[in-house]
């Protein structure tokens, strides 16, 4: 392998740049900066190429360029003792030199900045018209099935109710548990210091059924199911599956949309029961560890001061949570466009978008329920 | 490996230089044997069309040759290398000096045009990033898309303007060998015309040896130099399409004495009855 060289010599009548080796694509780094080098001036240039033993697009592209920059200086440029295949080959590279260089990335500026917010609101104000019609057609449709129940995809809505509620059994009873063994254990830091331990009961019960129980079960929810609709329905989405659906006559929202909302809707509730369970065992278990508080005291002491409304306004807020969860993370997957980059971004705003909405409608139901004096 | 640019070589050449040998090939997916002492020679410089019908394992053929897939016997020789049995080391060299395109594109769909045509270049070449993206948008330009179509996503472009980003990026770092499957299938005629026509060109202009699985008859008139078809397992024929028509086997009569076949013929004037006349 002979390293491509230059060499330039001036003579009387003008100079003559020497090339020798091979111009291939691979060995190009290191004659690129002497290309960019040779002077270009605006006499006449004469490329001697007798020792060029090999040249690709790479090569030929390189001396078209500079053949061009001579050109366009005023100079005039020949090829000598050029062999017939590079000089094809290089007719061909000038015959499709694309002229026109794009520029990437705009330079940033004021005026873009402003350029971006601006369509920031007013990508956010049709996003949000879309979600809340989104919103509606799955209402509609709800309705429909409840006026028509034999419409209703039940295979697909069982297999959805597996995959998000029966399958979540495992990891939200967990946590319930570990829920409750931090609060007890907290709690009892806290409270050994007024002699007040037996009142941990009352922290766990009320804590985990009117707030933590719901609020982290549907968090969980929204990080495994959330997701996994989005991505699920965003690649169908991707693979025109959706579009074909509409030209068979299926409405995607009956078909896709509905099934999992509602095996949502229908599953959430009674993981927010278990969820509430597993973490009063787990709380009365550190209790009995930490503070010597038996089970059959924490059972007596439970039902004596905590009212049932709890567990109650607790329950109340799951469907809502569901539906919440669903109609979002359906609605994001609509929105995946062409590619699987797109599916990937639309499952993680999926996520944090429900997660967030949770939070936020979390924070309504408290201030309704304290207005209300429930 | 003699620089680019020399012009196509036909079978009747004397000197010529096997730049892919396949010797005894087996391939196997469990019970189902695809390709059973497999033989095939692919000589430089030439357009080698590969056909055969669903399920002949002309896809995996492909796919065998350029390592992504482990075939169960046999030796496969690509510029003089062994590549099954080469190491990663061995293999890196070789894998430079040839170029894939994959029938959908098989873009990267989270880079623009020019950035996937750069990013073979990124990986393998020294040199500026100016001069990778010049070579870049001369590469896009050389399989006919429009200066507009570098700063565009795959999913922006149509399915023929995607199968000419994938060829720009298949001749990314200037390959000797180019593998393309099914080039023209999901194209219009016309489209497909076009693409044969620019298969040819650059076959010409760059001095490749072209390696094409396809299913299109017109392809097979107009660029291939020679033809070999997959049935029974392995290359059960092979040569120049003139002499297809005389073979005695029903699936490759059928192929190439078929009405489309003969309307195929009739547009590119190649055939044996349209010769004879």
């Amino acid at each position: 392998m002979s390293a491509p060289t230059l060499t330039m010599e001036g003579s009387d009548n003008g100079a003559v740049l020497h090339l020798a080796g091979r111009f291939l694509t691979q060995s190009l780094g290191s004659v690129e900066k002497a290309f960019a080098d040779v002077s270009v001036g605006t006499g006449a240039l004469r490329i001697d190429m007798s020792r060029v033993d090999g040249m690709d697009t790479g090569g030929a592209w390189l001396i078209s360029d500079l053949m061009r920059r001579q050109e366009a200086t005023g100079g005039q440029v020949a090829l000598e003792s050029v062999a017939p295949a590079f000089e094809a080959l290089i007719e061909t590279v000038r015959a499709a030199d694309p002229h026109e260089h794009f520029d990437e990335a705009p330079p940033r500026s004021f005026r873009g900045f402003l350029e971006m917010t601006g369509k920031g609101v007013v990508n956010g104000w049709h996003d949000t018209v879309s979600l809340f019609s989104f919103f509606g057609e799955t209402l509609a449709a709800l309705f429909g099935t409840l006026v028509r129940p034999w419409n209703l995809r039940a295979a697909s809505l069982f297999s959805h109710m597996q995959d998000a509620g029966f399958n979540a059994i495992p990891i939200v009873g967990l946590m319930g548990f570990l829920i409750g063994v931090v609060l007890a254990f907290q709690g009892a830091t806290q409270l050994q210091q007024f002699g007040a331990e037996v009142f941990v009961v009352e922290l766990i019960a009320i804590s985990i059924m009117r707030e933590l129980g719901v609020l982290l079960t549907a968090i969980i929810v929204a990080g495994r199911s959330g997701s996994a609709f989005t991505a699920s329905v965003g690649s169908m989405k991707v693979q025109e599956e959706v579009d074909a659906m509409r030209t068979l006559g299926l409405n995607p929202i009956d078909v896709l949309v509905l099934p999992r909302v509602l095996a949502l809707l229908i599953t959430l509730p009674i993981l927010v029961f278990i969820c509430v369970i597993t973490g009063l065992f787990g709380g009365a278990l550190m209790s009995w560890i930490n503070l010597d508080i038996t089970p059959g005291m924490f059972m007596t002491r439970l039902q004596d001061t905590t009212d049932v409304k709890h567990l109650i306004v607790g329950l109340v807020k799951a469907p809502f949570f569901a539906v919440m969860i669903g109609v979002i993370a359906c609605w994001q997957a609509f929105q995946v466009k062409g590619s699987a980059t797109s599916v990937g971004q639309r499952t993680t705003t999926s996520v944090v978008q429900a997660i967030f909405m949770v939070i936020a409608l979390d924070a309504l139901f408290s201030i309704f329920f304290a207005q209300m004096g429930i | 490996m003699d620089g680019a640019a020399h012009t196509s070589e036909t079978g009747t050449t004397t000197q010529r230089e096997a730049i892919i040998k396949v010797r005894g090939l087996r391939n196997q997916f469990g019970p189902q044997v695809v390709h059973d002492q497999l033989d095939l020679d692919v000589w430089r410089g030439e357009v080698l069309g590969i056909v055969g019908g669903s399920g002949t394992g002309k896809s995996v053929l492909l796919r065998t040759i350029v390592g992504l897939n482990r075939p169960a016997a046999g030796s496969i020789e690509v510029l003089g290398v062994d590549v099954v049995n080469a190491s990663q080391a061995e293999r890196g060299p070789v894998e430079q000096r040839w170029g894939v395109a994959f029938q959908d594109g098989a873009l990267f769909s989270s880079l623009t045009v020019l950035q996937n045509v750069m990013a073979p270049m990124r990986e393998h070449l020294n040199m500026s990033t100016r001069l990778m993206k010049e070579l870049a948008e001369l590469k896009i330009s050389l399989v006919g898309l429009p200066p507009l179509a570098c700063d565009k996503l795959p999913s922006e472009l149509s399915g023929g303007m995607r199968k000419r980003a994938a060829l720009a990026r298949a001749l990314a770092l200037d390959p000797e060998i180019v593998f393309l499957d099914e080039p023209t299938a999901g194209l219009d005629p016309i489209g497909a015309a076009a693409y044969d026509e620019l298969i040819r060109e650059l076959q010409r202009a760059l001095g490749l040896t072209v390696f094409m699985v396809t299913h299109d008859l017109d392809s097979l008139y107009a660029i291939c130099d020679r033809i070999a078809v997959l049935a029974e397992k392995k290359v059960l024929v092979d040569g120049p399409i003139e002499g297809m028509t005389e073979v005695d086997h029903p699936w490759v009569k059928e192929y190439f004495t078929g009405p489309r076949a003969r309307a195929a013929q009739l547009k590119t004037g190649k055939g044996p009855e349209t010769g004879g006349e």
